[in-house]
């Protein structure tokens, strides 16, 4: 006998998805021969890949990710990074600089400093010791000035929408720089203090409202409103 | 005399102290995700009984020595506040409450995927705001709800509720009166989807075919409040549209794989 819940239906811990001959993807898990949810979120699948999309969770690092993180400590030679993820993770020095680093001669904080935000790329991950991260790579380091927003690591996805399709359109319409971390974190920055404003609330919307259909219209929408809101005071003084 | 009588009878006529039937549950009303700093977070109000939630973590164990290598390390903290039973309470641990403490988490254990998250902690405290009979079942039940709530994967919910047996009659879910002046008391956490029996306890006598019918009746109690669970969720989080246009497709799209 076999069975499949419909794509993208509302489940909870423990609902069936699957039975028969399926694999349990991400937020599911199998017993015996039925695949069963193990988070909230909407059930879809791949093939016999069947999957939960969970509507919150807790971001764990994979290597490759993008992550914006907060330096909490420092010990001779690396840095502890706080990704709001369950592991705190570590930045050599030498993934820092190109450079040997020379305790005698410069002082770590000089570099980075304990509260300093960073912009890093998790080089591995393999849950037996804490992530570790690179700056590396160009694009990479301090964060020295922007807003920043939190959301549920587990709605970044939406916000960048598909192949990206929410994240060009905010950028385009808004004219704002949005770096997004994978930890769900995301950095905004512009020229303008009332586009940056306006960011900071659509990215909320955007947290709020994930879930929902629609999204992209009803977002350029509020875009445009509150663009020309903005014109027409303007225009009147 | 006869009005003494009178109030020591736990059911006249059919009709329980608060004008219940004997098996009928209390007032149930689920609140999910109350608290905006915890990672989850549930209220419950059973009844008389008001109980908060608050879930933390996945997150670094503290003191570091009880992180184990191949799951996360859970923790249970029930605690009553001074102000939640009719006498003052003192406030630090009583050892009930550690005995509860200690029931709740091997009731949730079992239904939580530790493994996912070796090193790593799971907090759960539970604070009684008020009590009336029957914290340690609303306690478990809102806990599993606060754990969805934080995202943490399992593999059910868990639900729980008691049973007992009052002035000679299997009745369900006992309250402080009836569990005060009543012969027994059967508290039982279940998880639904297998029927596993996660808790199970008994306070005062009861024979072997009573207790049988008493923890079928917790039972039958425990899926009522299971669809009551599920109701809560579903509010907190279900507006999610089971008909999604293209546009929601790329909830989780995994654009970054």
């Amino acid at each position: 006998m076999s069975y499949l819940i419909e794509k993208r239906t509302f489940v909870l811990p423990g609902d069936l998805l699957a039975e028969g001959d399926y694999h349990a993807g991400r937020n599911a898990f199998k017993d015996s021969n039925k695949v069963y949810a193990s988070m909230i979120g909407l059930s879809d699948n791949v093939g016999r890949n069947v999957y939960v999309v969970a509507l919150k969770g807790c971001y764990l690092p994979r290597a490759g990710d993008m992550v914006i993180g907060t330096v909490v400590d420092m010990r001779l030679g690396n840095w502890s990074v706080d990704i709001n993820a369950p592991y705190e993770a570590i930045l050599f020095t030498n993934e820092v600089l190109d450079r040997p680093f020379n305790s005698r001669r410069e002082e770590m904080t000089g570099i980075l400093d304990v509260g300093d935000l960073i912009l890093a790329k998790v080089l591995s991950f393999d849950r037996t010791r804490g992530p570790a991260l690179t700056l590396r790579e160009s694009g990479l380091g301090k964060i020295v000035h922007g807003s920043i927003v939190r959301m549920t690591p587990t709605k970044i996805p939406r916000l960048i929408g598909r192949k990206g399709s929410m994240i060009n359109m905010l950028t385009r319409e808004l004219g704002c720089h949005i770096t997004i971390g994978q930890n769900g974190v995301i950095l905004v920055s512009g020229k303008n203090p009332k586009m940056e404003a306006l960011t900071l609330q659509i990215l909320h919307l955007i947290e709020a409202e994930a879930h929902t259909s629609g999204l992209t219209d009803r977002v350029t929408e509020l875009i445009k409103q509150e663009k020309s809101g903005e014109h027409g005071e303007k225009s009147s003084e | 005399m006869a009005k003494k009588a009178a109030s020591e009878k736990l059911i006249r006529k059919g009709v329980r102290t608060d004008g219940r039937k004997p098996t009928e549950l209390r007032n149930i009303r689920i609140d999910v995700g109350p608290l905006e700093r915890a990672d989850g977070s549930a209220y419950i109000e059973w009844g008389k009984n008001k109980i908060l939630v608050a879930v933390y973590g996945p997150r670094e164990v503290h003191p570091r020595h009880l992180a184990r290598p191949d799951r996360a390390f859970f923790r249970c903290r029930y605690h009553m506040a001074p102000f939640s039973t009719a006498e003052r309470k003192r406030p630090a641990p009583s050892r009930r409450e550690i005995e509860l403490s200690k029931v709740t988490r091997v009731a949730l254990e079992p239904a939580i995927i530790t493994e996912l998250f070796p090193r790593t902690g799971i907090d759960v405290f539970i604070e009684v705001l008020q009590s009336d009979g029957g914290t340690r079942c609303a306690g478990i039940t809102a806990s599993s709800i606060a754990l969805a709530d934080a995202g943490v994967p399992m593999r059910d919910l868990v639900v729980a509720c008691a049973a007992g047996k009052i002035d000679g009659q299997i009745v369900l879910d006992l309250n402080e009166i009836e569990d005060q002046d009543g012969e027994a008391d059967v508290p039982v956490a279940i998880m639904p989807r297998t029927g596993g029996i996660s808790l199970l306890q008994m306070d005062g006598i009861l024979s072997p075919a009573e207790f049988k019918e008493a923890l079928a009746l917790a039972l039958d109690g425990c899926k009522q409040v299971y669809e009551r669970q599920k109701d809560a969720l579903k509010g907190a989080y279900g507006q999610a549209d089971t008909s999604m246009d293209e546009e929601g497709d790329s909830v989780g799209g995994d654009t970054h794989e």
